[in-house]
Protein backbone atom coordinates (compact mmCIF):
# COMPACT_ATOMS: atom_id res chain seq x y z
CA UNK A 1 0.00 0.00 0.00
CA UNK A 2 1.25 3.07 -0.86
CA UNK A 3 0.40 6.68 0.43
CA UNK A 4 1.54 9.93 -0.15
CA UNK A 5 2.23 12.24 3.15
CA UNK A 6 2.74 15.29 3.22
CA UNK A 7 4.90 17.73 5.53
CA UNK A 8 1.92 19.30 6.71
CA UNK A 9 0.53 15.88 7.68
CA UNK A 10 3.62 15.23 9.21
CA UNK A 11 3.82 18.13 11.33
CA UNK A 12 -0.03 18.00 12.17
CA UNK A 13 -1.13 17.44 15.62
CA UNK A 14 -3.61 14.41 14.79
CA UNK A 15 -2.07 12.26 17.17
CA UNK A 16 -1.56 14.69 20.09
CA UNK A 17 -5.67 15.65 19.71
CA UNK A 18 -5.91 12.04 19.51
CA UNK A 19 -4.34 12.12 22.98
CA UNK A 20 -6.22 15.25 24.56
CA UNK A 21 -8.97 13.49 23.59
CA UNK A 22 -8.58 9.89 25.00
CA UNK A 23 -5.88 9.80 26.62
CA UNK A 24 -5.02 7.26 24.32
CA UNK A 25 -0.79 7.71 23.34
CA UNK A 26 -0.65 5.75 19.69
CA UNK A 27 3.25 6.60 19.59
CA UNK A 28 3.56 3.84 22.16
CA UNK A 29 2.56 1.18 19.20
CA UNK A 30 5.34 -0.46 17.81
CA UNK A 31 3.55 -1.77 14.78
CA UNK A 32 3.75 -5.80 16.05
CA UNK A 33 0.21 -6.08 14.40
CA UNK A 34 -0.97 -8.52 17.07
CA UNK A 35 -4.01 -6.62 17.13
CA UNK A 36 -4.66 -7.13 13.65
CA UNK A 37 -4.21 -10.65 13.92
CA UNK A 38 -6.63 -11.16 16.30
CA UNK A 39 -9.08 -8.90 15.06
CA UNK A 40 -12.33 -10.97 14.25
CA UNK A 41 -13.24 -8.32 11.59
CA UNK A 42 -10.06 -7.46 9.91
CA UNK A 43 -11.18 -9.67 6.90
CA UNK A 44 -13.98 -7.05 6.78
CA UNK A 45 -11.74 -3.70 6.69
CA UNK A 46 -10.19 -1.68 4.48
CA UNK A 47 -7.57 -0.69 6.19
CA UNK A 48 -5.95 -3.14 9.30
CA UNK A 49 -5.98 -2.04 13.09
CA UNK A 50 -2.10 -1.44 12.96
CA UNK A 51 -2.61 0.56 9.90
CA UNK A 52 -5.05 2.93 11.36
CA UNK A 53 -2.75 3.23 14.15
CA UNK A 54 0.00 4.17 11.91
CA UNK A 55 -2.13 6.95 10.13
CA UNK A 56 -3.11 8.40 13.32
CA UNK A 57 0.97 8.17 14.33
CA UNK A 58 1.61 9.85 10.81
CA UNK A 59 -0.94 12.67 10.59
CA UNK A 60 -2.99 10.87 8.09
CA UNK A 61 -6.07 12.55 9.48
CA UNK A 62 -8.02 11.70 6.49
CA UNK A 63 -7.51 8.13 6.06
CA UNK A 64 -8.20 7.20 9.39
CA UNK A 65 -11.31 9.38 9.77
CA UNK A 66 -12.72 8.21 6.67
CA UNK A 67 -11.94 4.80 6.97
CA UNK A 68 -14.61 1.80 6.99
CA UNK A 69 -12.60 -0.22 9.47
CA UNK A 70 -13.51 1.84 12.32
CA UNK A 71 -17.03 1.50 11.71
CA UNK A 72 -16.51 -2.16 11.36
CA UNK A 73 -14.94 -2.34 14.84
CA UNK A 74 -16.77 -4.89 16.75
CA UNK A 75 -15.52 -3.08 19.82
CA UNK A 76 -14.43 -6.87 21.09
CA UNK A 77 -11.91 -5.58 22.83
CA UNK A 78 -9.86 -8.20 21.60
CA UNK A 79 -6.91 -6.11 20.41
CA UNK A 80 -6.50 -4.08 23.18
CA UNK A 81 -6.35 -6.84 25.82
CA UNK A 82 -3.52 -8.48 23.66
CA UNK A 83 -1.65 -5.61 22.93
CA UNK A 84 2.11 -5.65 24.13
CA UNK A 85 2.25 -2.00 24.62
CA UNK A 86 -1.23 -1.58 26.44
CA UNK A 87 -2.47 0.56 23.49
CA UNK A 88 -6.26 1.02 24.04
CA UNK A 89 -6.95 0.17 20.16
CA UNK A 90 -10.98 -0.77 20.63
CA UNK A 91 -10.65 2.49 22.51
CA UNK A 92 -8.74 4.19 19.87
CA UNK A 93 -12.08 3.53 17.39
CA UNK A 94 -14.30 5.19 19.26
CA UNK A 95 -12.65 8.12 19.57
CA UNK A 96 -11.93 8.16 15.80
CA UNK A 97 -15.78 7.57 15.09
CA UNK A 98 -16.68 10.14 17.53
CA UNK A 99 -14.06 12.69 15.34
CA UNK A 100 -15.63 11.48 12.24
CA UNK A 101 -18.96 12.34 12.78
CA UNK A 102 -17.84 15.29 14.27
CA UNK A 103 -16.09 16.50 10.94
CA UNK A 104 -19.27 15.13 8.70
CA UNK A 105 -17.16 12.64 6.87
CA UNK A 106 -17.92 9.32 8.20
CA UNK A 107 -17.54 6.59 5.26
CA UNK A 108 -21.09 6.26 3.17
CA UNK A 109 -20.22 3.09 2.64
CA UNK A 110 -20.98 1.84 6.36
CA UNK A 111 -23.72 4.00 6.64
CA UNK A 112 -26.13 1.02 7.59
CA UNK A 113 -24.14 1.13 10.99
CA UNK A 114 -23.95 4.80 11.34
CA UNK A 115 -27.86 4.94 11.17
CA UNK A 116 -28.47 2.00 13.36
CA UNK A 117 -26.48 3.67 16.03
CA UNK A 118 -28.63 6.78 14.78
CA UNK A 119 -32.01 5.24 15.28
CA UNK A 120 -30.76 3.26 18.93
CA UNK A 121 -29.77 6.60 20.26
CA UNK A 122 -32.97 8.26 19.11
CA UNK A 123 -35.00 5.56 21.06
CA UNK A 124 -33.32 6.42 24.22
CA UNK A 125 -33.50 10.09 23.59
CA UNK A 126 -37.24 9.72 23.10
CA UNK A 127 -38.40 7.12 25.97
CA UNK A 128 -35.15 6.48 28.22
CA UNK A 129 -35.01 3.26 27.05
CA UNK A 130 -35.29 1.41 24.08
CA UNK A 131 -38.49 0.41 22.08
CA UNK A 132 -36.88 -2.15 20.01
CA UNK A 133 -39.95 -2.54 17.84
CA UNK A 134 -39.60 1.67 16.50
CA UNK A 135 -35.66 1.56 16.45
CA UNK A 136 -36.09 -1.39 14.04
CA UNK A 137 -38.83 1.15 11.78
CA UNK A 138 -36.87 4.03 12.08
CA UNK A 139 -33.67 1.82 10.84
CA UNK A 140 -35.26 0.70 7.82
CA UNK A 141 -37.31 3.81 6.98
CA UNK A 142 -33.64 5.34 6.98
CA UNK A 143 -32.19 2.34 5.23
CA UNK A 144 -35.50 0.71 2.43
CA UNK A 145 -32.36 -1.07 1.08
CA UNK A 146 -32.80 -3.36 4.40
CA UNK A 147 -36.73 -3.74 4.38
CA UNK A 148 -36.36 -7.04 2.86
CA UNK A 149 -33.80 -8.22 5.16
CA UNK A 150 -34.70 -10.86 7.67
CA UNK A 151 -38.17 -10.75 7.04
CA UNK A 152 -39.16 -13.81 8.52
CA UNK A 153 -37.50 -12.52 12.03
CA UNK A 154 -40.10 -9.66 12.70
CA UNK A 155 -43.53 -11.70 12.37
CA UNK A 156 -41.91 -14.79 14.81
CA UNK A 157 -40.31 -12.47 17.43
CA UNK A 158 -44.07 -11.27 17.36
CA UNK A 159 -45.36 -14.52 17.76
CA UNK A 160 -43.60 -15.26 20.80
CA UNK A 161 -44.30 -11.75 22.51
CA UNK A 162 -41.13 -10.62 22.21
CA UNK A 163 -41.62 -7.31 20.00
CA UNK A 164 -43.78 -4.83 21.55
CA UNK A 165 -45.44 -1.96 20.11
CA UNK A 166 -46.16 -0.07 22.92
CA UNK A 167 -42.87 1.56 24.05
CA UNK A 168 -42.24 2.02 27.61
CA UNK A 169 -41.53 5.89 29.33
CA UNK A 170 -39.70 6.53 32.26
CA UNK A 171 -40.50 8.70 34.60
CA UNK A 172 -37.06 10.62 34.37
CA UNK A 173 -37.61 11.24 30.79
CA UNK A 174 -36.62 15.12 31.28
CA UNK A 175 -33.28 13.99 32.63
CA UNK A 176 -32.79 11.70 30.28
CA UNK A 177 -33.49 14.29 27.65
CA UNK A 178 -31.23 17.40 29.30
CA UNK A 179 -28.16 14.60 29.56
CA UNK A 180 -28.68 14.58 25.52
CA UNK A 181 -28.66 18.32 25.13
CA UNK A 182 -25.48 18.99 27.11
CA UNK A 183 -23.90 16.33 25.60
CA UNK A 184 -24.87 16.65 21.93
CA UNK B 1 -34.28 -4.66 58.43
CA UNK B 2 -31.57 -6.96 59.81
CA UNK B 3 -28.15 -6.63 58.38
CA UNK B 4 -28.16 -10.09 56.80
CA UNK B 5 -31.05 -9.39 54.48
CA UNK B 6 -29.79 -5.58 53.75
CA UNK B 7 -26.23 -7.57 52.85
CA UNK B 8 -27.80 -10.42 50.25
CA UNK B 9 -30.56 -7.63 48.68
CA UNK B 10 -28.83 -6.55 45.38
CA UNK B 11 -30.08 -3.59 42.88
CA UNK B 12 -31.60 -5.47 40.22
CA UNK B 13 -30.47 -3.51 36.40
CA UNK B 14 -32.16 -5.30 33.70
CA UNK B 15 -31.19 -3.32 30.91
CA UNK B 16 -33.83 -2.95 28.19
CA UNK B 17 -33.02 -6.60 26.38
CA UNK B 18 -34.41 -8.67 29.14
CA UNK B 19 -37.16 -6.83 30.19
CA UNK B 20 -40.72 -8.15 29.52
CA UNK B 21 -42.07 -8.58 25.79
CA UNK B 22 -38.48 -7.87 24.78
CA UNK B 23 -36.28 -9.93 22.28
CA UNK B 24 -34.20 -11.45 25.55
CA UNK B 25 -36.64 -11.52 27.55
CA UNK B 26 -36.31 -14.97 28.61
CA UNK B 27 -33.03 -14.07 29.93
CA UNK B 28 -34.86 -11.86 32.47
CA UNK B 29 -37.21 -14.08 33.60
CA UNK B 30 -34.63 -17.23 33.96
CA UNK B 31 -32.78 -14.95 36.09
CA UNK B 32 -35.32 -13.93 38.34
CA UNK B 33 -37.30 -17.43 38.76
CA UNK B 34 -34.15 -18.64 39.89
CA UNK B 35 -33.48 -15.66 42.55
CA UNK B 36 -36.83 -16.42 44.17
CA UNK B 37 -35.49 -20.30 44.91
CA UNK B 38 -32.02 -20.01 45.68
CA UNK B 39 -31.56 -16.29 46.53
CA UNK B 40 -29.96 -13.36 46.44
CA UNK B 41 -33.03 -11.11 46.44
CA UNK B 42 -33.03 -8.87 43.68
CA UNK B 43 -35.18 -5.49 43.60
CA UNK B 44 -35.72 -3.38 40.28
CA UNK B 45 -33.78 0.03 40.54
CA UNK B 46 -36.88 2.65 39.95
CA UNK B 47 -36.29 4.11 37.22
CA UNK B 48 -33.39 3.10 35.43
CA UNK B 49 -32.34 3.98 31.75
CA UNK B 50 -30.87 2.44 28.57
CA UNK B 51 -26.72 2.18 29.18
CA UNK B 52 -26.88 4.00 25.70
CA UNK B 53 -25.23 0.43 24.90
CA UNK B 54 -22.32 0.32 21.85
CA UNK B 55 -24.22 2.78 19.70
CA UNK B 56 -23.42 5.31 22.60
CA UNK B 57 -20.06 4.46 23.18
CA UNK B 58 -19.32 4.02 19.26
CA UNK B 59 -20.34 7.88 18.63
CA UNK B 60 -20.23 9.87 22.04
CA UNK B 61 -18.16 9.25 24.93
CA UNK B 62 -19.60 11.56 27.13
CA UNK B 63 -23.39 10.60 26.55
CA UNK B 64 -22.66 7.21 26.81
CA UNK B 65 -20.85 7.68 30.51
CA UNK B 66 -23.83 10.02 31.45
CA UNK B 67 -26.19 7.29 30.43
CA UNK B 68 -24.71 4.68 32.14
CA UNK B 69 -23.65 6.30 35.57
CA UNK B 70 -26.91 7.28 36.32
CA UNK B 71 -28.31 4.48 37.04
CA UNK B 72 -25.73 3.48 39.45
CA UNK B 73 -26.37 6.67 40.92
CA UNK B 74 -30.06 5.72 41.01
CA UNK B 75 -28.80 2.08 42.68
CA UNK B 76 -27.02 4.42 45.51
CA UNK B 77 -30.05 6.04 46.02
CA UNK B 78 -31.95 3.30 46.65
CA UNK B 79 -29.61 2.26 48.82
CA UNK B 80 -28.08 -0.68 47.15
CA UNK B 81 -23.92 -1.60 47.71
CA UNK B 82 -24.24 -3.99 45.05
CA UNK B 83 -25.88 -3.80 41.44
CA UNK B 84 -26.94 -7.21 39.55
CA UNK B 85 -26.69 -6.36 35.20
CA UNK B 86 -27.36 -9.66 33.86
CA UNK B 87 -26.77 -8.24 30.27
CA UNK B 88 -23.07 -7.91 29.59
CA UNK B 89 -23.11 -5.25 27.39
CA UNK B 90 -24.85 -3.14 30.69
CA UNK B 91 -22.76 -4.33 33.23
CA UNK B 92 -19.63 -3.45 31.19
CA UNK B 93 -20.71 -0.24 30.51
CA UNK B 94 -21.83 0.46 33.59
CA UNK B 95 -18.40 -0.58 35.23
CA UNK B 96 -16.06 1.03 32.43
CA UNK B 97 -18.12 4.07 33.06
CA UNK B 98 -17.39 4.12 36.38
CA UNK B 99 -13.97 3.81 36.27
CA UNK B 100 -14.17 6.90 33.58
CA UNK B 101 -15.16 9.01 35.95
CA UNK B 102 -13.42 7.56 38.66
CA UNK B 103 -10.10 8.33 36.69
CA UNK B 104 -10.91 11.91 34.84
CA UNK B 105 -12.33 14.55 37.38
CA UNK B 106 -13.02 17.05 34.96
CA UNK B 107 -15.35 14.08 32.92
CA UNK B 108 -16.98 13.21 36.51
CA UNK B 109 -17.95 17.50 37.24
CA UNK B 110 -19.29 17.21 33.29
CA UNK B 111 -21.74 14.24 33.80
CA UNK B 112 -22.41 15.21 37.78
CA UNK B 113 -24.22 18.35 35.95
CA UNK B 114 -25.63 16.43 33.38
CA UNK B 115 -27.59 13.25 35.46
CA UNK B 116 -27.90 16.04 38.49
CA UNK B 117 -26.79 13.85 40.98
CA UNK B 118 -23.55 12.67 42.85
CA UNK B 119 -22.00 9.85 41.10
CA UNK B 120 -20.70 6.92 43.66
CA UNK B 121 -17.86 5.33 43.32
CA UNK B 122 -19.06 2.62 46.33
CA UNK B 123 -21.63 0.48 44.10
CA UNK B 124 -20.07 -2.31 42.87
CA UNK B 125 -21.47 -3.74 39.38
CA UNK B 126 -21.70 -7.62 38.94
CA UNK B 127 -22.58 -9.77 36.17
CA UNK B 128 -24.89 -12.76 36.51
CA UNK B 129 -21.96 -15.22 36.81
CA UNK B 130 -20.07 -13.09 39.15
CA UNK B 131 -23.67 -13.18 41.24
CA UNK B 132 -23.78 -17.07 40.59
CA UNK B 133 -20.48 -17.86 41.54
CA UNK B 134 -20.34 -15.46 45.00
CA UNK B 135 -23.47 -16.29 46.31
CA UNK B 136 -25.27 -18.91 45.58
CA UNK B 137 -23.11 -22.35 44.32
CA UNK B 138 -23.85 -23.86 47.62
CA UNK B 139 -27.50 -23.14 47.41
CA UNK B 140 -27.12 -25.06 43.83
CA UNK B 141 -25.90 -28.12 45.69
CA UNK B 142 -28.22 -28.31 47.86
CA UNK B 143 -31.49 -27.43 45.98
CA UNK B 144 -30.54 -29.12 42.83
CA UNK B 145 -33.63 -31.45 42.01
CA UNK B 146 -32.71 -32.71 38.37
CA UNK B 147 -29.57 -34.19 37.63
CA UNK B 148 -29.30 -34.01 33.12
CA UNK B 149 -28.10 -36.75 31.21
CA UNK B 150 -26.28 -36.48 28.00
CA UNK B 151 -25.82 -32.63 27.90
CA UNK B 152 -22.61 -31.68 26.99
CA UNK B 153 -22.58 -27.84 27.24
CA UNK B 154 -19.90 -25.39 25.74
CA UNK B 155 -19.69 -22.36 27.50
CA UNK B 156 -19.47 -19.53 25.62
CA UNK B 157 -18.68 -15.99 27.72
CA UNK B 158 -18.15 -13.81 24.04
CA UNK B 159 -16.57 -10.31 24.55
CA UNK B 160 -17.72 -8.07 26.75
CA UNK B 161 -17.79 -10.61 30.92
CA UNK B 162 -14.13 -10.66 30.29
CA UNK B 163 -13.06 -7.86 28.31
CA UNK B 164 -11.49 -4.75 29.22
CA UNK B 165 -10.11 -7.46 31.80
CA UNK B 166 -7.89 -5.00 34.09
CA UNK B 167 -11.34 -2.55 34.28
CA UNK B 168 -13.81 -5.16 34.89
CA UNK B 169 -11.35 -7.96 37.04
CA UNK B 170 -13.25 -10.81 36.16
CA UNK B 171 -11.96 -14.59 35.03
CA UNK B 172 -9.35 -15.09 32.47
CA UNK B 173 -9.75 -13.32 29.15
CA UNK B 174 -8.36 -15.47 26.72
CA UNK B 175 -9.89 -18.78 29.02
CA UNK B 176 -12.32 -17.88 31.80
CA UNK B 177 -14.14 -20.61 33.33
CA UNK B 178 -16.79 -19.53 35.64
CA UNK B 179 -19.54 -20.44 33.67
CA UNK B 180 -17.96 -23.82 32.87
CA UNK B 181 -17.65 -24.47 36.80
CA UNK B 182 -21.67 -23.45 37.22
CA UNK B 183 -22.51 -26.02 34.43
CA UNK B 184 -20.56 -28.92 36.11
CA UNK B 185 -22.22 -27.48 39.45
CA UNK B 186 -25.73 -28.89 38.08
CA UNK B 187 -24.73 -32.05 36.39
CA UNK B 188 -24.09 -31.43 33.13
CA UNK B 189 -20.30 -32.10 31.57
CA UNK B 190 -18.83 -28.88 30.72
CA UNK B 191 -17.24 -29.16 27.14
CA UNK B 192 -13.57 -27.72 26.64
CA UNK B 193 -13.40 -25.72 23.77
CA UNK B 194 -11.59 -22.72 21.62
CA UNK B 195 -14.04 -19.95 21.31
CA UNK B 196 -14.96 -19.46 24.82
CA UNK B 197 -14.29 -15.78 23.77
CA UNK B 198 -14.22 -15.28 20.24
CA UNK B 199 -16.66 -12.59 19.27
CA UNK B 200 -20.10 -13.35 17.62
CA UNK B 201 -20.53 -9.98 15.92
CA UNK B 202 -22.30 -8.32 18.75
CA UNK B 203 -24.51 -4.86 17.89
CA UNK B 204 -23.85 -5.98 14.12
CA UNK B 205 -26.97 -8.04 13.65
CA UNK B 206 -29.17 -5.67 11.68
CA UNK B 207 -26.52 -3.48 9.85
CA UNK B 208 -23.91 -6.12 8.88
CA UNK B 209 -25.63 -9.26 9.07
CA UNK B 210 -23.16 -10.51 7.33
CA UNK B 211 -20.33 -10.56 9.62
CA UNK B 212 -22.46 -12.08 12.33
CA UNK B 213 -23.38 -14.92 10.06
CA UNK B 214 -19.61 -15.63 9.41
CA UNK B 215 -18.48 -15.38 13.40
CA UNK B 216 -21.39 -17.07 14.52
CA UNK B 217 -21.28 -19.75 12.20
CA UNK B 218 -17.43 -20.43 13.18
CA UNK B 219 -18.46 -20.73 16.98
CA UNK B 220 -20.92 -22.72 16.10
CA UNK B 221 -19.00 -24.96 14.26
CA UNK B 222 -16.67 -25.16 16.75
CA UNK B 223 -18.66 -26.48 19.52
CA UNK B 224 -20.31 -29.06 17.25
CA UNK B 225 -16.35 -30.24 16.35
CA UNK B 226 -15.73 -30.38 19.85
CA UNK B 227 -18.95 -32.35 20.93
CA UNK B 228 -21.18 -30.14 22.28
CA UNK B 229 -24.96 -30.46 22.11
CA UNK B 230 -26.03 -26.76 23.90
CA UNK B 231 -24.03 -23.67 24.13
CA UNK B 232 -24.87 -22.00 27.47
CA UNK B 233 -24.73 -18.08 27.59
CA UNK B 234 -25.28 -15.22 29.67
CA UNK B 235 -25.22 -12.01 27.01
CA UNK B 236 -28.30 -11.55 25.27
CA UNK B 237 -26.79 -10.18 21.95
CA UNK B 238 -24.66 -13.57 22.19
CA UNK B 239 -28.19 -15.77 22.33
CA UNK B 240 -29.87 -13.69 19.78
CA UNK B 241 -27.06 -14.07 16.93
CA UNK B 242 -26.05 -17.56 18.10
CA UNK B 243 -30.33 -18.56 18.49
CA UNK B 244 -31.65 -16.48 15.59
CA UNK B 245 -29.02 -16.80 12.70
CA UNK B 246 -29.12 -20.59 12.48
CA UNK B 247 -31.20 -20.57 9.02
CA UNK B 248 -29.03 -18.14 7.37
CA UNK B 249 -25.67 -20.15 8.31
CA UNK B 250 -27.31 -23.18 6.96
CA UNK B 251 -28.07 -21.35 4.12
CA UNK B 252 -24.32 -19.57 3.85
CA UNK B 253 -22.56 -22.62 4.70
CA UNK B 254 -24.69 -25.38 3.62
CA UNK B 255 -24.59 -27.28 7.24
CA UNK B 256 -26.98 -27.38 9.61
CA UNK B 257 -26.20 -26.90 13.35
CA UNK B 258 -29.20 -26.60 14.95
CA UNK B 259 -27.87 -26.46 18.41
CA UNK B 260 -30.16 -25.35 21.20
CA UNK B 261 -28.37 -21.60 22.71
CA UNK B 262 -29.57 -21.17 26.28
CA UNK B 263 -28.81 -18.91 29.15
CA UNK B 264 -27.25 -20.66 32.30
CA UNK B 265 -29.71 -18.88 34.10
CA UNK B 266 -32.73 -21.60 31.84
CA UNK B 267 -29.67 -24.49 32.78
CA UNK B 268 -29.77 -23.71 36.38
CA UNK B 269 -33.63 -23.30 36.96
CA UNK B 270 -34.13 -26.53 35.14
CA UNK B 271 -31.90 -28.18 37.41
CA UNK B 272 -34.27 -26.72 40.50
CA UNK B 273 -37.28 -28.31 38.88
CA UNK B 274 -38.39 -25.19 37.73
CA UNK B 275 -40.93 -25.54 34.74
CA UNK B 276 -39.62 -24.78 31.30
CA UNK B 277 -42.19 -22.33 30.44
CA UNK B 278 -41.60 -20.30 33.27
CA UNK B 279 -37.99 -20.15 32.49
CA UNK B 280 -39.27 -18.72 28.97
CA UNK B 281 -37.77 -22.10 26.90
CA UNK B 282 -40.52 -21.98 24.50
CA UNK B 283 -39.05 -18.69 23.39
CA UNK B 284 -36.29 -19.60 21.48
CA UNK B 285 -35.86 -19.78 17.67
CA UNK B 286 -34.27 -23.27 17.64
CA UNK B 287 -36.21 -25.45 19.72
CA UNK B 288 -34.92 -26.09 23.07
CA UNK B 289 -36.96 -29.79 23.80
CA UNK B 290 -33.70 -31.83 23.77
CA UNK B 291 -32.21 -29.67 26.53
CA UNK B 292 -35.54 -29.51 28.94
CA UNK B 293 -35.47 -33.50 27.70
CA UNK B 294 -32.60 -34.16 29.12
CA UNK B 295 -33.54 -32.49 32.77
CA UNK B 296 -36.59 -35.28 33.23
CA UNK B 297 -34.74 -37.70 35.85
CA UNK B 298 -35.00 -36.42 39.38
CA UNK B 299 -31.77 -36.76 41.50
CA UNK B 300 -31.66 -39.35 44.01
Amino acid sequence: MKIKITTKELKSDFAKEVKERSGIDVKKCYQCGKCTAGCPVAYEMDYMPNQIIRFVQLGLRREALTSRTIWLCASCITCSTRCPKEVKIAELMDVLREMALEEGVANPMEKNITTFHEAFLNSVKKHGRISEFWMLSEYKRKRPKTALQDIEIGPQLMLKGKLSLTPHDIKGKKSIKRIFEKFK
Amino acid sequence: MTEETKKTKIGYYPGCAITKCSTSEEYGTSVLGVSRVIGPELVEIDDWNCCGASSAHATNHKLSTALSVRNISLAEKDGYDEVLAPCPMCSQRLIISQNDVHEDKKLREEVEDAIEMPISSNVKVSNYLEIIKNYSMDEIAEKRKKKPEGLKVASYYGCLLVRPPKILKFDDPENPTTMDEIVTAIGAEAVDWEFKTNCCGGGFTLSRPNVVVKLTHDILEGAADAGANAIAVACPMCHANLDMRQKNIEKEYGRRFNIPIVYISELIGLALGLKPKDLGMDKHFIDTDFVVDAFSNIEE
